[in-house]
């Protein structure tokens, strides 16, 4: 693997070089280090924002293949082989069309709510670990910054209601205000075990905490089952996916908070959800199902003879992300949507107490030797 | 100027506009919008002072959850904003005496402390290890305990005050208990009964 990638390391070694010759040219040998550093972290941005926005594109492939399946259809396939291209073909109709800016609605906000919808999906993976030492920004409140990063998605939705003058939309955005808001209390909860378990804010030694020669049995999943059912389904409450897609509820208030919005501007919300969902994936897999590490119990692999099975690899966080987004489309594919009410007593009633509950079950259960999970 | 100067001014001079829109602005909606930016922008600046639990519990807090109720509420609000203007030359003469007063303390506080205001700009780097997190967590269970859970229970006794204060029950009020929703069984709710067959009638009357 390492002789195949060989070429494009040394290609890549010396574009960085030539690049960092002409940086000195232009800015002298004080100023260079900085400027070089800055272009760094903008290349490695780019690193992680194309693959992501490839793959949001190609969730909505997946999304309409796997609901095809499970209704018993096809799905897309007239575009490109085996409807591969079918993203492709949305983005260019999104793209040429008209952005209808409502009558009465406030231009700025109208146009800001997309914005804000996608930036917290965007900036929330600067801390996401994607291997040992993959990750752009390694710092030691990683878990509150995610917490703090997702707390400002429900802007996008508020404004976009609020500025598109209609009362569907406004209907939408107040239904998600609340929402959010009383999901968030149990995902923070959520995070307070992760933190616990993990005794770190790092989301780099959170998976850390969780190897071991045990393989899967060595995850989070075992100590924390009640917190990653609540963490995954507050997961789906918040990216307002099915079964909660109460803010846009199409059989009651046509499409909720996006009613109004047309062409690029819903497209960029679109992009938003599919973003959170995968972010959200990716969490779940990293606090609970042990991120990059392999599931295969190191004993196991020697066994068969296949070492490597045991290793960490960045492709096992791949399986488990699709494993769990799949998941997401799965509970759209098999649940009716949630009455209000019903989501609110979920929340509030038996969401945060279960959280809290466990929390002292935890904090009492890390004090005694049943506890196998300290390193 | 240092990048980090420069970054200072940036986020102040922001949030010095957000914070006077936050008061000037005629729509309650933007006056809010308004001061979850200089919520932001502030956050950005105790970034800079290397308070990274602080910036980012005010974003989480204010921003993520008070912010959106304060939205949710004054958006809800049909608030006419001529008569709240009426008395506005009348009550500027104390208003403007109260402002006063609370910048003369502010400058009593802070003129002795931060007259090296650069040196309290670019405070001395921390050692790499340093949690600011862990550090405050420690702090606040071992030497602020008391003091910690006294905040805790006041603010719990001002939640059930709220709750207490709003919560009313309307003795008509039509509510569901899901516990015998899904407990209901057929019999309770339609009744089969058994009804011989009728005949068709051999001749047709009309």
């Amino acid at each position: 693997m390492n002789t195949l990638l060989q070429p494009f390391v040394s290609l890549g070694n010396w574009l960085w070089g030539v690049l960092a010759a002409v940086i000195v040219w232009i800015v002298g040998h004080e100023d260079a280090p900085a400027v070089l550093y800055a272009i760094k972290v903008l290349l490695l941005i780019l690193c992680i924002v194309v693959p992501l926005l490839l793959s949001v594109a190609y969730l909505t492939l997946w999304e309409r293949k796997l609901i095809g399946w499970i209704q018993v259809r096809i799905g897309p396939n007239r575009v490109g082989p085996l409807g591969l291209l079918q993203p492709i073909a949305d983005g260019l109709k999104l793209l040429v069309k008209e952005i209808i800016v409502p009558t009465g609605a406030n231009k700025f906000l109208f146009v800001l709510a997309p914005v804000m919808a996608i930036m917290p999906a965007m900036a929330a993976w600067a801390v996401v670990p994607f291997g040992p030492e993959l990750v752009l920004a390694d710092i030691d409140a990683g878990l509150l910054y995610i917490m703090a990063i997702t707390s400002m998605s429900v802007y996008g939705v508020i404004i976009a209601g609020w500025a598109s003058n209609s009362k569907y939309a406004f209907i939408g955005a107040l239904r998600s205000a609340a929402q959010m808001v009383s999901y968030e209390l149990a995902m923070g909860f959520a995070l307070v075990c992760v933190l616990m378990a993990a005794q770190s804010l790092n989301l780099g030694d959170v998976v850390r905490m969780q190897s071991g020669g045990w393989g899967f049995l060595n995850w989070f999943w075992i100590p924390l089952f009640p917190i990653l059912l609540v963490y995954l389904i507050s997961g789906v409450a918040e990216t307002n996916r099915s079964p909660f897609d109460v803010a846009e509820g199409e059989s009651e208030i046509v499409a909720g908070f996006h009613v109004e919005y047309s062409g690029m501007a819903f497209a960029v919300f679109f992009l938003a959800e599919y973003a959170n969902m995968i972010l959200i994936s990716t969490l779940t897999s990293v606090m609970f199902l042990g991120g990059w590490l392999s599931p295969v119990p190191a004993v196991l692999a020697d066994a068969v003879g296949l070492p490597w099975l045991a290793a960490p690899n960045f492709g096992w966080l791949v399986v488990k992300l699709f494993v769990v987004v799949s998941s997401f489309l799965w509970f759209r594919a098999t649940f009716p949507r949630y009455r209000y009410d019903q989501i609110m007593r979920l929340g509030w009633k038996v969401f945060l107490p279960l959280t809290i509950g466990w929390i002292v079950v935890l904090g009492a259960w890390m004090q005694t030797p049943l506890w196998v999970w300290w390193k | 100027m240092t990048f980090s100067e420069f970054v200072f001014w940036f986020f102040s001079a922001i949030l010095l506009f957000a914070a006077l829109r936050v008061i000037t602005a005629r729509n309650p909606v933007h006056a809010a919008l308004w001061l979850v930016l200089a919520f932001c922008t502030s956050a950005a600046i105790w970034m800079l002072l290397q308070a990274e639990f602080l910036a980012i519990v005010l974003v989480l807090v204010y921003v993520g959850a008070v912010m959106v109720l304060f939205l949710f509420v004054v958006m809800m609000l049909d608030i006419n904003m001529a008569q709240l203007r009426v008395g506005f030359w009348s009550y500027l003469p104390l208003g403007a005496f109260v402002a006063l007063l609370l910048v003369a303390e502010m400058v009593i506080v802070l003129a002795g402390r931060y007259a090296g205001f650069y040196d309290a700009l670019s405070p001395p780097p921390l050692a790499a290890g340093y949690s600011n997190t862990k550090e405050l967590g420690r702090l606040v269970y071992t030497e602020y305990v008391y003091p910690f859970e006294i905040a805790a229970v006041i603010l719990l006794v001002a939640i059930v005050a709220a709750i207490a204060l709003t919560l009313r029950r309307r003795k008509q009020s039509k509510y569901i208990d899901p516990a015998r929703q899904i407990n209901v069984r057929r019999e309770d709710r339609v009744r089969i009964v058994s009804m011989p067959s009728e005949r068709k009638e051999q001749g047709h009357p009309e």
